[in-house]
Order: C-alpha cells, then sequence, then structure tokens
C-alpha cells in the first residue's frame, strides 16, 4: 500500500466495550498524524440533576449511571455521607458491604473476560461465536458472572441497581438460609476461578511493555476496594479529600467525558493498576496461585489486565466466602442517623478503577452540587497514549483491519465503559 | 432449524446506562440458548455489528437526547419488523428527562467548560416520541425474565401481553406485607407498573417508581395519603418527578 496514497476508511464501531466511541486515525508518510479516542455518547447531565435530591434518591439516582457498575457508584456515594454525617454503621455492614462490592467485581471482571476480551484471543467477533467451538469456556463465564449477580441480589434484590443500600447500613440482611446456600456456590467456584487465572496465562497474550503510572486506593489493612487512601507506582499518597490538588480534570472536543491528568500526566486507573499496588495484600492461596503462573505483577504490558482481573476474581470470591463464613443476622440492619450540612469527598475502587465523588450537602441531607469522576474519564488519556505506541509496536504498515483489530483489543484493555464515563468504537484511518 | 430460517435480532443502543441490555448478557445459559434461536446481527456490546441490516424483532435502549439519533431511530424502525423499546429511558426518557423542565442550555454550560463541543437537544425523548413502538417493556432496569418472555412469545407468533396491574398486586400474591399500611412507608406502588417482583417492598422500603405508571394512576389519592403520612409536599414531587418524571401521568401529577 502506497504511504503517498490519501485513504479514508470508516470501520463503523468498536464493539464488546460499554458505550458508544470512536477512534480517528490519521497516518501521513508511516507517522501518527493524528490519533483521538472519540467519545459521542450522548452526555446526560448527572451532576445537575442530583442537585436538590435527598440522600437516598442519591443513591438511587448514581446507580442509574453505570448498569454494570452500579453497585460501585452507591457504595462510593453511600459510604461518603456517612463520613460527613458522622454515622458508624459497624463492622457488620462494613464486611457484608465489602461483599456485595466482590460480587460486582466477579461478575463484571467475567463478563469482561468471557463476553468481551476473550473472542479477540480466538478470532471471534463474540462470545456466542465463541461458544459453538469452546462452550465450556463460555459457558465457565456465564457461571461466574451469574454468581456475582447472584452475590450482589442477596444484598439488594437485583443486580442491576440493587435497592439494598440506605445510609446507616442496609434495608434488610439476607437471611442465613440464602447465605449458607451462597456460599456452597463460592466454595465450588474459588476452584473455577483459580483454573481461571492459569487459563488467562494461557491466552496469546502479546508483549508490549509501556511506562505509565498506576494509581488506586491503598488501605492498610486490605486489598482496597470500599475506601483508602489515594496511592501511586511513583509515590503519591493522599487522602481522598485531595485529588483536585494533583489530579486535573479537562475537556476535549472529542470527547464528552472530561479527561484527567495526574500531574499533568495521563495514568493508569483499574484491575492490573490495583494489583501493581496492592498484590502483596491478597490472601496467601490466590498469590500462591498467581506464583504457579509464573506471571510476575507489578506489570507495565497492559495485556496482561486480562490476567489481573482473572486474579481480582480469584480474590473476590475467596474474600466473600470469607467474610460469609461466620455470618450472622445482626439486631438492625442499619443504624440510625441525622443529616449534617458540608462537603463529602469520597472514593471507591469500581472494577475499572478509581471513581471517586464529591458532594456539596445542605443541613436536610439534599445535593447542592456534584462532581464524579468516574474510571474511565481516567484512563482516556492513557488509551491514546497507549494506543499511539502500541500501533507504532504493531508496524503502521500493517493493513487497515489489522490495525483496526489491534487498536480495539488494546482499547478493551481498559474494559471502557463510556456509559460511565459519558460509548461504539469507530476508525477512521486516513493514509496521507 | 435452518440457519436461513432463524430470525434476525438487533440490539440498539441510545443515552443510557446500558443497563438493560444487561437482561440480555446476565441471562447465563439462555443468552446461547437465545442464540441459537435467533440470528443476533447487531448488538455492538455483546461484538455483532451490523445496524444496517433488515431484522425481524429490534430491541431498542435508551432515550432520544441528540440530532443524531433521530434520524438513526427512523432508519432502524423502517429496517425492523418488530420494534421493542426496552426500559425506562426508551419509554419515557428516563433519569435524564429530568432536564426537559429545565435550561438544558444552561445545564451544559454549568457542567462543561466549551459546550460548543458537544451537540445535545433540550429533551431526553422516549422511542415512541419519534416512531411507532409495536411493545413497551417498562423497568429501570427491565429484567430477563420480561425480554425472554417478549422474544418467546413472538418466536411462537403469540403477541406479547405485558402486566400494566400495579406492583400492589405483586406484593399481594407474594404474601409481602404492606410497607404502607404497616410502617407508613410512602410507596408508590399503588400506581407503579408490575414486573420487577415487588423488590423494593418485599426489602423493607417503599417502592420508588422505576417500572413507571401503571395503567390506572389515581395520583390525587396518592398524593392526599402521602400528605397525611406527613410527607412533604415538595417530596411527593420529587416521587414523580424521578426516574420516569417524562410519563405523562407522572408528569401530570407532578405539575398539579
Amino acid at each position: 500500500m502506497s504511504q503517498q496514497r490519501e485513504i479514508k476508511i470508516n470501520v463503523p464501531v468498536l464493539a464488546r466495550v460499554e458505550g458508544e466511541g470512536a477512534l480517528d486515525l490519521a497516518i501521513r508518510d508511516g507517522c501518527i498524524e493524528e490519533l483521538k479516542l472519540r467519545i459521542y455518547e450522548p452526555p446526560r447531565l448527572f451532576e445537575k440533576f442530583l442537585e436538590g435530591h435527598g440522600h437516598q434518591d442519591l443513591l438511587d439516582m448514581v446507580a442509574r449511571i453505570c448498569g454494570i457498575c452500579p453497585v460501585a457508584y452507591q457504595m462510593t456515594a453511600v459510604h461518603g455521607l456517612e463520613e460527613l454525617f458522622g454515622v458508624d454503621p459497624g463492622p457488620w455492614v462494613r464486611d457484608m458491604r465489602r461483599v456485595m462490592y466482590c460480587g460486582e467485581w466477579i461478575q463484571s471482571h467475567s463478563l469482561h473476560i468471557h463476553l468481551l476480551a476473550a473472542p479477540d484471543f480466538f478470532g471471534y467477533n463474540s462470545a456466542m461465536e465463541l461458544a459453538r467451538e469452546y462452550p465450556a469456556v463460555v459457558r465457565r463465564g456465564l457461571m461466574l458472572q451469574t454468581l456475582g449477580n447472584d452475590l450482589i441480589a442477596m444484598f439488594g434484590a437485583r443486580s442491576v441497581h440493587p435497592v439494598g443500600l440506605r445510609v446507616g447500613g442496609f434495608f434488610k440482611a439476607p437471611d442465613p438460609e440464602a447465605v449458607e446456600a451462597m456460599c456452597q456456590r463460592l466454595e465450588e467456584a474459588v476452584t473455577v476461578a483459580a483454573d481461571l487465572v492459569h487459563w488467562c496465562v494461557g491466552l496469546k497474550i502479546p508483549e508490549n511493555n509501556q511506562q505509565f503510572t498506576s494509581v488506586a486506593l491503598r488501605h492498610p489493612d486490605e486489598y482496597a476496594i470500599y475506601d483508602g487512601r489515594i496511592g501511586s507506582s511513583v509515590g503519591l499518597d493522599i487522602p481522598v479529600e485531595e485529588f483536585g490538588q494533583h489530579f486535573q480534570e479537562f475537556q476535549v472536543p472529542q470527547s464528552t467525558a472530561f479527561h484527567t491528568h495526574l500531574n499533568g500526566r495521563p495514568y493508569l486507573v483499574g484491575p492490573l493498576a490495583r494489583l501493581n499496588l496492592s498484590k502483596w495484600q491478597l490472601p496467601e492461596p490466590v498469590l500462591e496461585n498467581l506464583e504457579l503462573t509464573g506471571v510476575h505483577f507489578p506489570s507495565s504490558n497492559m495485556f496482561r489486565s486480562v490476567i489481573a482481573r482473572a486474579v481480582e476474581i480469584h480474590f473476590a470470591i475467596y474474600e466473600a466466602l470469607r467474610l460469609l463464613s461466620e455470618y450472622r443476622v445482626p439486631e438492625s440492619p442499619a443504624v440510625e442517623f441525622e443529616p449534617k450540612a458540608g462537603t463529602v469527598y469520597c472514593a471507591s475502587e469500581a472494577p475499572r478503577g478509581m471513581l471517586w465523588h464529591s458532594y456539596g450537602i445542605d443541613d436536610e441531607g439534599k445535593v447542592r452540587w456534584a462532581q464524579i469522576v468516574p474510571p474511565t474519564s481516567q484512563n482516556q488519556g492513557r488509551i491514546e497514549e497507549d494506543l499511539g505506541q502500541s500501533l507504532l509496536h504493531c508496524g503502521l504498515e500493517q493493513e487497515d483491519d489489522v490495525l483496526r483489530l489491534h487498536a480495539e483489543q488494546v482499547i478493551r484493555n481498559y474494559d471502557p465503559c463510556i456509559s460511565c464515563a459519558t460509548h461504539f468504537l469507530k476508525l477512521d484511518v486516513t493514509r496521507r | 432449524m435452518s440457519e436461513q430460517a432463524r430470525p434476525k435480532v438487533a440490539v440498539h443502543k441510545f443515552s443510557s446506562c446500558d443497563g438493560c441490555q444487561l437482561a440480555l448478557l446476565n441471562m447465563g445459559d439462555d443468552l446461547l440458548a437465545l442464540s441459537q434461536l435467533v440470528d443476533i446481527v447487531h448488538f455492538a456490546e455483546a461484538g455483532p455489528v451490523d445496524e444496517e441490516q433488515e431484522v425481524d424483532i429490534a430491541l431498542v435502549e435508551g432515550s432520544i437526547s441528540t440530532p443524531e439519533d433521530i434520524e438513526r431511530i427512523n432508519g432502524i424502525r423502517q429496517r425492523s419488523k418488530y420494534l421493542i423499546s426496552i426500559g425506562a429511558c426508551a419509554t419515557s426518557g428516563g433519569l435524564q428527562a429530568l432536564r426537559n423542565m429545565a435550561d438544558t442550555d444552561n445545564w451544559v454550560r454549568s457542567v462543561y467548560p466549551r459546550p460548543d463541543y458537544l451537540s445535545v437537544l433540550d429533551q431526553s425523548s422516549p422511542i415512541a416520541d419519534l416512531v411507532q413502538v409495536d411493545l413497551e417493556l417498562w423497568g429501570c432496569p427491565v429484567n430477563s425474565g420480561q425480554v425472554i418472555a417478549a422474544l418467546r412469545d413472538l418466536l411462537s407468533g403469540v403477541t406479547p401481553r405485558v402486566d400494566v396491574q400495579p406492583v400492589c398486586m405483586e406484593c399481594k400474591r407474594q404474601g409481602v406485607v404492606c410497607v404502607m399500611v404497616s410502617r407508613n412507608e410512602p410507596c408508590m406502588g399503588q400506581i407503579t407498573r408490575a414486573g420487577c417482583g415487588a423488590l423494593c417492598p418485599s426489602h423493607g422500603r417503599g417502592c420508588y417508581a422505576c417500572y413507571g405508571p401503571a395503567e390506572q394512576v389515581n395520583s390525587r389519592a396518592v398524593s392526599e395519603h402521602f400528605i397525611e403520612i406527613e410527607v412533604p409536599v415538595e417530596e411527593i414531587r420529587v416521587k414523580f418527578g424521578s426516574i420516569n418524571s417524562n410519563a405523562p401521568a407522572f408528569k401530570r401529577a407532578r405539575d398539579s
């Protein structure tokens, strides 16, 4: 293909991501002239219409930002509100919220590995096609996904936009019989998840090492999910309220989702970033299983994020089982509280990475203003940076279809949730 | 069934949280069974991408909120024999239709420093405002049972029926103690469409109307009762003006 020839290709839609986006790529004389991840998911203006709503409405509304990670949104907000109101719901509530959050990690990661990412490695367009050749692989994914969903529903009645959380605790504690049945399923799934880690290591994972900064919450006593301090692979260690002093949100023309930089540079959030920072906090059996694969973390290869997800599924199942093993029904699933006015800063680890919220709350507990920074908007800059390097590494002289597939795979490594960030990928390649 | 005889299905997304597509992706093994019964030609989140194909059944998630959406939905309607709108966004305009009551320009300006980069309509509209819809599945989110039931009916050549009774009927059938009678908990279940399985009342909280209005909405009686149990008027308005604020029955109630 002559590089002098001007070619314009329009490949409509990146499939297997959550939402609508496109990629503009212009190549001139064998160099990348322009590379833009375009996100055109229509803005829904959530931050605006939360204003004036009470604390329970807030929990029910923020869930609707994302159908795939509603628990993350609810947990972040509920925890922040409780800190502001000075209410401590106690260890039972904290543990059970961690279990519910594990449910979301399990379902979201399983969906991503099997339905969204795996077809790439076998040359199929969808998990339905993959299932014709490898039914057991897809069934395993669907089983784990269902397990995660059922874990969420045990506390929230349904897995998409659950209804069980309230400021002070839960509306209802699960019945011991339901918990017992769940523990049996989790026990069976621990082995399945351990095997999944090995299966992911066995995928044809490209070698592609890049320099980037990993950012995640860190907690002194546990692999952080629910709360912690913001840490990075280059020494950042700040409380969540100082986010704005180090991270900058800005708008770019090609996206309805804000970009975020850390001290002027793109950075990574998500499973790989978490594993890079907090691997040592994984429970012994999860670490041992990972050691057996011979794959080491920290890793600077984004393609290993699929392994990181499998490790986190293994961890989340193990953790949920641990926390549920001595389950008892509390006297009350929630504690009383009085709303207070003030500013809320809160963050938690959504399946796709750190999710940061801030709210101004009035003395009736109503929202005066809201600011929400989802993981995918934080990863946009890193995705663009990665694409530039990965496409060069792949070789720009490659056929458009090869470039497109590679670009899609790079983007899928981040499991972008564009509904969240505000979502399809079109690839426009212009060669001049 | 031969490859050619399988009905073609497409799943489309407009402005939404993707949660209703999960009614399909969260089906477990049924998803594989479905993929053998029908030919899923377009479902971007699951992989197949071919929006231009003519299909027998189109499932549409999301509300219409940009100028481009209008053109797209008209095309989809032309190419689809039977169109089902799924979820609150597609049936009522969704939570984002709260902006229909506000000055959208002003809202965009206060969220985005460069509003000129965006193109959005003043209104977030349900699909049926733009094109003819053959079946509406309400709910935020719709569940797998609703979607499977509708597809099963269509595949068997039966016109799908949807439950338009209120959530109260589901509580009665399940033997759930009424949260309003027993605890004075304001509950929208009396005027909210069944389909969820009375999840909130069975968890001890009042229904918040995520399934939209039932067939007969006596909003006046409900509001009067809420006032009796000392729910502030402003909060009663919010109860009608939330996820399905743009549904006509709720809109009237809120404005009255």
